[in-house]
């Protein structure tokens, strides 16, 4: 049996870190001719500071590309980190030994976004979900295939289907699967690579579901990866936004949804749609032009200026061009990366915060009792509707429409 | 906690688990002309094996009744040779029989030598990357670039006079220096399998719990590679048997009075316009193993391609 670990009912809003990434750095060297000459680098993180606070969900998101996976990779070590530290809990994971990273293993995991290459498909369901019990010795014989059977219940699977194959699942199941493959060591600390992106939308919120029970039964910790800024609303106790390998903006959500402070979140913001159809009038859109820069090459100061609306409308100041703005705090516990950040904070565009509420529901993370959700209350309203209660009869016949809510119990 | 609907659960439930090699012999199962060929290719490998107890005659033996009248070859049906005789009056069909265990000869050891050589230098060179693919690959261009003939010429003549080179008659020198210089093309697949394979999520999974990489490899890299390997493997035999007909052709292989289909087409051919069966019945024997071993390859490769299942 896991026993749960005693989650305090409410996180406080400032906890103590789990995760600390510190000028944290990723670079891909660019390589070419005979002798593999490195001729440059794909700066995917390039210095970025923030840290996860035990038992919080961080949602990060970003366009395709910003660097989040590589992001959640180095903060696990599955990525070499360029420069910069990382530490797990106070202990700094780049000086540890071969053999002390693997103990480490066990207290952090990755759930991953693809549920078709995620599982290797030559393993039985049962031999995938022994590996991790098998490499730390947390169980042997009879009891190793009663902890799997334990898992596969716990993920909402039949746990009679040990010697089943990955490719006989849907890709809903398949991701149970992945789930209980990184829940098997026990872990505290969970990336969760945009763990629902790949799936059927019908499909999504059960998964999305799933992942927010097991974190109040375990006390999980959550770095949410996302590409836009809906999902990860109604699961994050703090929202992380970045942009080509730079965190921009770090704050709980009421801050991020309501007061972003910078312009490239307001153009995220843009993009989401709001339900209430008068807060929808009232706000002003931007639509983000052009091509992300590339990471190998960024932009000279803000490395969002090629694309800012703020930076036009101020009249193209010279600071913009020159210096990159330092991610500072504008808000208790929020902050931003923009030299003009009060400036976007008085702006209209992407949010209705004038008088209306932009989103009925309440913000959660915002203060005591933030963090438990109820279940079918933390997901999205776009994604509750058409949820089909049969999600392995084949792709997409459970699909969007009128299908009926269905309760995740 | 979520329950699965429960009609998926019977679907399920009402089939036995399938592994995906299962699923691949049964999917090539359902492939008629890769059955045909699988089915030839078994057939040689028998002959191959017990070849010398079902030949019709010893396959040096000349038919003395032949010699005595004076006369050719034995026509195809003639005086009890069912594939006529050759112009010294041997049974060509026991010399086909018996040149059908060359030929499986080839096939293996060739094929070994590819594996023996190619699997290790593709898996160092996509699973260390860095230097020392960049080192192996150059060297495996350079093999590539030099010249094949050349090469195993140079090798016959220097292991000449050493056990090897006197290994079974000397074609084991032969085959071997055919592996030789055929490896390059296995290796490669085998690096941009691993180079492909230590990408995939489930590999960066293992790393995550922190499986050792000796276990990485053999547990999650090796087994998703083998079913290219196979195919590569199988869809190389016909040009092993061809390469060791075309030395033979020049004179490089198997002594008189031992014959391989290659030097019975090179003999054939000096006869071709009086005696066409001399010809005739090597080529089609020849034919019909490298169409067989193509079929059976090509086969294998749409079973195993794991791209066809996985993705309902
Ligand atoms: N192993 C690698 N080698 C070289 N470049 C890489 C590697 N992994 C990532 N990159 C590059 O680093 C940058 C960031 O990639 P990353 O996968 O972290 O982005 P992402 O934000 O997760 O994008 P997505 O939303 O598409 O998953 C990209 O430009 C990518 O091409
Ligand atoms: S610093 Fe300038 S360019 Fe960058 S986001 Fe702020 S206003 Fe835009
Ligand atoms: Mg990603």
């Amino acid at each position: 049996m896991i026993e749960p670990q005693a989650a305090p009912a409410a996180e406080p809003a400032t906890g103590q870190a789990l995760v600390e990434a510190e000028n944290l750095k990723v670079h891909f060297p660019i390589t070419s001719g005979l002798f593999q000459r490195t001729v440059g680098a794909v700066r995917a993180v390039d210095d970025i500071t923030f840290d996860i606070r035990k038992g919080e969900t961080l949602g990060l998101v970003g366009e395709s590309g910003c660097g989040k996976s590589t992001t959640g990779r180095a903060l696990i070590r599955l990525r070499e980190l360029t420069d910069g530290v990382v530490r797990f809990d106070g202990v700094d994971l780049t000086t540890l030994k071969r053999d002390q990273l693997r103990k480490m293993r066990r207290r952090m995991q990755i759930i991953f976004q693809d549920p078709y290459s995620s599982l290797n498909p030559r393993m039985t369901v049962g031999s995938i979900i022994s590996e991790p019990i098998e490499t730390h010795n947390l169980a042997s014989g009879r009891g190793k295939l009663e902890r799997v059977k334990e898992l596969l219940a716990l993920v909402g699977l039949n746990p009679n289907y040990t010697n089943r194959y990955p490719h006989e699942f849907s890709g809903g199941q398949r991701q149970r699967i992945g789930v209980a493959r990184s829940l098997a060591v026990e872990p505290e600390f969970i990336v969760c690579d945009e763990p629902i992106s790949a799936l059927d939308v019908s499909i999504q919120a059960q998964v999305l579901n799933l992942l927010v029970e097991l974190r109040e039964q375990f006390g999980l910790t959550y770095l949410f990866i996302a590409h836009d800024l809906s999902v990860v609303r109604h699961i994050s106790d703090r929202i992380g936004v970045m942009y080509l390998g730079k965190v921009v903006e770090l704050g709980p959500p009421a801050a991020i949804y309501e007061t972003p402070a910078h312009p490239y979140t307001r153009a995220l913001l843009s993009a989401v749609p709001i339900p209430d159809p008068r807060a929808e009038r009232r706000r002003k859109r931007v639509i983000l032009t052009g091509d992300v820069p590339s990471p190998a090459n960024p932009p000279s100061g803000c490395r969002f200026h090629t694309r800012c609306w703020l930076y036009e409308r101020l009249g193209r100041p010279e600071n913009c061009r020159t210096d990159d703005p330092e991610l500072r705090i504008v808000q208790p516990d929020h902050r931003a990366a923009c030299h003009y950040a009060e400036d976007a904070m008085q702006s209209d565009v992407g949010v209705a915060h004038i008088g209306a509420e932009p989103i009925k529901r309440k913000a959660f993370g915002a203060g005591p009792g933030a963090h438990k959700p109820v279940a079918d209350d933390s997901v999205p309203a776009t994604l509750v509707t058409g949820v089909a209660p049969d999600e392995g009869t084949g792709g997409g016949t459970g699909g969007s429409g009128t299908g009926g809510a269905a309760p995740p119990e | 906690m979520a329950v699965q609907s429960t009609t998926i659960d019977r679907k399920l439930a009402e089939r036995p688990p399938a592994s995906l090699w299962r699923d691949a012999f049964e999917r090539l199962l359902r492939n008629r002309l890769a059955i045909l060929g699988a089915v030839i290719v078994l057939l040689l490998i028998l002959l191959a094996v017990f070849g010398p107890f079902i030949t019709p005659y010893e396959y040096s033996q000349t038919d003395t009744q032949l010699v005595r009248e004076a006369r050719g070859p034995a026509n195809p049906g003639e005086a009890g040779h069912l594939f006529g005789t050759d112009i010294l009056g041997r049974d060509l069909l026991s010399r086909i029989m018996d040149g059908a265990r060359i030929s499986m000869t080839v096939a293996l050891v060739v094929q070994v030598t590819v594996l023996l050589i190619g699997v290790p230098i593709g898996a160092l060179a996509g699973w260390f990357g860095g230097r020392i693919d960049n080192l192996l690959m150059r060297f495996t261009d350079i093999t590539y670039a030099f010249p094949d003939l050349l090469f195993i010429i140079l090798l016959t003549v220097v292991f000449k006079d050493t056990w090897f080179g006197g290994a079974m008659d000397g074609l084991l020198l032969v085959f071997v220096a055919i592996g030789i210089v055929s490896w390059v093309g296995v290796a490669r697949l085998v690096r941009g399998q691993m180079l492909s394979l230590k990408e995939t999520e489930y590999v960066e999974a293992a790393r995550a719990i922190g499986v050792p990489d000796r276990k990485i490899v053999t547990r999650h890299l090796l087994p998703n590679a083998i079913g290219p390997i196979i195919v590569a493997v199988t869809l190389g035999i016909p040009g092993a048997i061809l390469a060791e007909a075309l030395l033979a052709f020049i004179g490089i292989g198997a002594n008189p009075p031992r014959a391989s289909w290659g030097t019975l087409i090179t003999d054939g051919q000096t006869w071709m316009s009086s005696e066409p069966h001399l010809l005739l019945f090597p080529a089609i024997a020849i034919a019909l193993a490298l169409l067989s071993f193509t079929f059976l390859g090509d086969g294998l490769r749409d079973a195993l391609d794991p791209k066809l299942k996985g993705k309902q």
